[in-house]
């Protein structure tokens, strides 16, 4: 499989408009499957969160989980959604061994919730407003191991394994409308949409929303035409994009790819495309074309969901603040730069950074902290900032010891790693190891004339202007006072002296 | 044959109640029965005798220690085998299912264990209950009592032919375009079917969900009735099963009257088609209950005229999905092909070998009508027509309370007189078919003998959703009236049946 033709990023885009779509299924947390009473924890011992429903056995019946409806019309609220007062499951059928009852249960066309529209801010400080289409519920398939064979796929694979725990597992999938117009940030566009959906459905609490356990799952749809051409040109759908990088990456190769076939006069196949993260490529999945006939109709097993007004305002009365409504509204509290803000955006850090303001440190204090010491620590250890062993409470004790003057900068950051190696919090660690700066003036006086004793010139130096010789007492007295003292208070008593 | 066997239902029922009967006694008697004449009618593919004996000990058991007991604590059953049983296997008429023992019961299989009833059985159907005459049967075809060159009726031949041949009292059946009440008309014995969602479907091994419903077969209205109070009720494993209670069908049963109401003679379902004998029956019907106080109206059903097709279209599309399970992934029957074949292949020789040729035929006619671009002229037109048919009823139930017509166009036919005709094979069920399409409640009870063949013929009676406790009321008049006329029960009338070499 090699990598195929690429054309150059920017001569892509001065050649063709990007077209993209994103599908992305995110995995309700619910305690039960979507039509079952089974756990719905599917890494537990393979086929054990199985009953005759999700199995599909012979005479079963569906019923609908309730939580999950609830769910699901979170977050197309969320997502600025109508909500359907009716809607039906349809079948969507298809043979598939992972696919119990050999169709699934999914929406088709009466989605819960659709015509939203959400606000992407993307690094480069540009936002976008990418419409949605709509939000549905389905469920999720078992989970197939190929066993024999190198590819790791059905073809070639000796036999296959099925683990039914998965197949049932409540999903919401939203889809968005064409986006047009994001140019060469249509990647980034692609992964800030993704990590937004991520941040909702956490904010919301329907989904763990962790991507490389699968709980948010994107296909990246691309498709390129000629500036000024009306019809949408022919699209491929990329597979197992399963973390922010691999979008971004996935879209760019796309972009590339399609750009040399149609500027060489070829077309594109309509198809699905798996993404290879190791080798940084797509490659040809199975054809797929509109007229893939899954003989949908609607699902007869089921009555349709009809959640009462009620229930929907309830819903929306709970609802919690949107994540970018929040962001405007933590950098206008916290007064932050613009790139001060986006650094933190960017970061990941602004719930630690929140939680540590409202734990009492200064908001300048509190990022400092954490987009300095804490991230370089993290960065160094190779982790993210969140496998580290600080809470807020800490970087919020640590920040109030130095604004207080009890420790300076440098001892911060001893007692940030002592922290980190499980010694404490920053106020035990100070007093245990004796760290807090030396404030008693006569103890630096002492100190200060020691060191005068054995560089008598320096008082004369000062005394004539010459401030840069006042460095060789300071640090004498620094390192007299294993460097817990304040240097500038042992500059103001140098002076003093000098005056005296 | 003991006379044990001849008692209706609610006489066994009253038996047991006063201790003049054992529960075993009753259960043996049925068994003896069943091991007489089962070689000959082939009633039931599964005969659980152990475990209806143990029942059975355990209820006179629990009674002579003076415990209070449900109604039907005691009296056995038969179980048609397209529901889930784990004490035997259920292999609804398929191949594709032999030796299946499923891991859950169906909701109303439990609801009978809990009533205290042992379950004689598992009976025989037309494969996943495609047909009218159990021919269609990978397990052979069950015979009619009457005649035992003649076809019980289908899919629920193995019901109807038990409870005709006295093999049980009570029997339970499903039906989903008539296969509780054609089996019924042709066996001289009483089935109806309740109004969707009355019954939880829960381990009903699905045909068209949108269609199918079980209900009790039996030898009497009140015996019907009994066994629907049982089954009856909200299920919350069944999301369309009603949500309320339709109220006692035994009082219903117990209080008949014909006074005051309007019975509607469905001018569609009568003439042309149908055999002299059973419009002769039909129309002498009418006339009692005429002269019983009841008022006769004529009803114009016209959208009736379209309603076999329109089931052809929603049945197999339904059927087509709801049979895509059957893939020897998780259960039943695997064919390997050779040569290290794909899972495609292995599940294509699987369905191949598993199903009978009526199944192919609507799996394929189902994903046909479902297929893009014919979805809209097919299964879309069909659902308009089941809107049309329901209005047509609506209006006809402004003028009359109950509608009838003859259950079954003919009496029973023989044995291969109809396998080859699918489209003739359909037929039978022109009269019962919109009551599934109309998801309204349906019974067939005996209408005397045509007189051309000496065979029963069967009136069906209909009413409005959730309106059965109606139809048991003018059914048990209509009983009453003809057990006057007649001097005995029409199951008397038939003649003894002759088993073995």
């Amino acid at each position: 499989m090699a990598k195929a033709e690429l054309m150059n990023y920017e001569q892509a885009l001065e050649q063709f408009e990007v077209v993209i779509g994103l599908e992305v299924h995110v995995e309700l947390n619910t305690n039960t499957k979507m039509f079952c009473g089974c756990r719905n924890d599917f890494g537990d011992e393979p086929n054990t969160n199985v009953c005759p429903i999700c199995i599909g056995l012979p005479g079963s019946l569906p019923a609908v989980n309730r939580k999950a409806v609830e769910s699901s019309i979170a977050i197309g609220l969320a997502l600025g959604c109508s909500i359907a007062p009716t809607g039906r499951f349809s079948r969507k059928n298809y043979f598939y061994p992972d696919l119990a009852k050999n169709f699934q249960t999914s929406q088709y066309d009466e989605p819960i919730a659709f015509e939203g529209t959400i606000d992407i801010e993307i690094p480069s400080g540009n936002v976008f407003t990418v419409a949605i289409e709509r939000a549905h519920m389905e469920e999720d398939a078992g989970k197939l191991t190929h066993v024999g064979g190198n590819t790791g796929r059905i073809h070639g694979a000796e036999y296959s394994l099925v683990d039914y725990n998965r197949a049932g597992v409540p999903l919401v999938e939203i889809v968005t409308k064409p986006i047009i117009g994001a140019k060469h940030e249509a990647p980034e566009l692609a992964a800030a949409y993704v990590r937004s959906i991520r941040e909702i459905v956490k904010a919301l609490g329907v989904s763990e929303a962790r991507m490389e356990r699968g709980n948010v799952r994107c296909d990246a749809n691309v498709s390129l035409r000629r500036h000024g051409a009306e019809k949408l040109g022919t699209r491929t759908e990329t597979k197992n994009v399963n973390s922010l990088r691999s979008i971004e990456r996935a879209v760019r190769y796309e972009i590339q790819r399609q750009a040399h076939i149609l500027a060489a006069g070829g077309s594109i196949t309509q198809e699905t495309r798996h993404w290879h993260e190791d080798r940084g490529m797509t490659s040809s999945g199975r054809p797929k074309s509109d007229a893939d006939d899954y003989r949908y109709f609607p699902e007869p097993d089921l009555v349709p969901v009809q959640p009462s007004a009620e229930l929907i305002e309830k819903i929306r009365a709970s609802l919690p603040e949107n994540p970018s409504d929040r962001r405007k509204r933590l950098q206008a509290e916290w007064a932050f730069a613009d790139l001060e803000f986006r650094d933190v955006v960017n970061a990941g850090l602004l719930d630690q950074i929140e939680e540590t303001v409202l734990a009492g440190a200064k908001p300048q204090a509190a990022r400092k902290w954490w987009t300095g010491e804490v991230a370089r620590l993290a960065n160094a250890d190779d982790k993210d900032v969140s496998e580290l062993s600080v809470s807020p409470a800490d970087i919020a004790q640590l920040a109030s010891l130095v604004e207080s003057g009890k420790i300076n900068d440098r001892i911060g950051r001893e007692v940030l790693a002592a922290v980190l190696a499980g010694e404490g919090t920053p106020e035990q660690i100070v007093a245990e190891r004796g760290l807090e700066v030396v404030s008693d003036d006569g103890a630096l006086l002492a100190a200060i004339d020691d060191a005068l004793a054995t560089q008598p010139h320096v008082i004369d130096a000062i005394r004539e202007g010459r401030m840069q010789a006042a460095g060789a007492v300071i640090g004498a007295v620094m390192k007299a006072m294993k460097g817990q003292a304040d240097a500038a208070r042992v500059r103001e008593l140098l002076i003093q002296r000098a005056s005296e | 044959m003991t006379d044990l066997i001849k008692h209706n239902a609610s006489e066994l029922v009253e038996m047991l109640a006063t201790k003049q009967v054992s529960s075993v006694e009753v259960t043996q008697a049925h068994l003896d029965r069943i091991a007489e004449v089962n070689p000959t009618i082939n009633s039931f593919l599964h005969v659980t005798g152990e475990e209806a004996l143990k029942v059975a000990s355990d209820v006179d058991k629990r009674r002579a220690a003076g415990e209070q007991l449900p109604l039907l604590a005691g009296l056995p059953i038969a179980v048609k085998d397209n529901l889930t049983t784990t004490d035997a296997p259920t292999t609804a008429g398929s191949k594709i299912l032999e030796g299946w023992i499923p891991q859950y019961d169906a909701t109303v299989v439990k609801l009978l264990r809990a009533q205290g009833m042992p379950i004689l059985g598992k009976t025989n159907l037309d494969e996943f209950a495609m047909g009218s005459s159990t021919e269609f049967s990978a397990y052979g075809p069950s015979r009619n009592p009457w005649d035992i060159e003649r076809i019980p009726g289908g899919s629920g031949g193995g019901s109807s032919s038990a409870v005709a041949s006295f093999s049980a009292p009570l029997a339970i059946g499903s039906d989903t375009g008539g296969s509780i009440r054609f089996p019924a008309a042709v066996t001289g014995t009483v089935g109806h079917k309740p109004t969707y969602g009355a019954v939880s479907r829960y381990g009903l091994i699905a045909l068209a969900s949108s269609l199918d419903q079980i209900g009790p077969v039996s030898r009497s209205v009140l015996d019907a009735a009994l066994l629907q109070d049982v089954i009856a009720g909200h299920d919350p494993h069944d999301s369309t099963s009603l949500p309320e209670s339709l109220g006692s069908m035994a009082d219903a049963a117990r209080n008949p009257s014909l006074k005051g109401k309007r019975i509607g003679v469905i001018k569609q379902l009568s003439g042309a088609g149908f055999q002299p004998g059973v419009q002769a029956r039909f129309d002498e019907s009418i006339e009692l209950l005429a002269k019983a106080g009841a008022e006769i109206v004529e009803v114009d059903c016209p959208s009736f005229e379209y309603a076999i097709a329109a089931y052809y279209l929603i049945l197999p599309a339904e059927a087509s999905s709801n049979l895509a399970k059957f893939d020897s992934v998780r259960f039943g029957l695997r064919v390997t092909p050779d040569g290290n074949p794909t899972i495609e292949r292995v599940m294509a020789a699987t369905r191949e070998a598993g199903f009978g040729p009526e199944v192919k035929r609507r799996i394929i006619l189902g994903t046909y009508a479902l297929s893009s671009g014919y979805y809209d002229a097919y299964y879309g037109s069909a659902q308009k027509v089941r809107t049309l048919i329901q209005r047509d009823l609506a209006k006809a139930f402004e003028l009359a309370d109950v509608l009838v017509s003859p259950t079954a166009p003919t009496t029973a036919f023989k044995f291969g007189e109809k396998i080859d005709d699918p489209l003739a094979m359909y037929l039978n069920d022109i009269a019962t078919i919109p009551a599934n399409l109309a998801g309204i409640p349906g019974m067939a009870i005996p209408n005397g003998l045509a007189e051309e063949d000496g065979l029963p013929s069967g009136i069906q009676l209909l009413a409005p959703a959730r309106a059965d406790a109606r139809l048991y009321e003018v059914a048990a008049a209509l009983e009453s009236l003809h057990e006057n006329v007649w001097g005995k029960r029409m199951m008397q009338f038939a003649p003894e049946l002759k088993v073995g070499a």
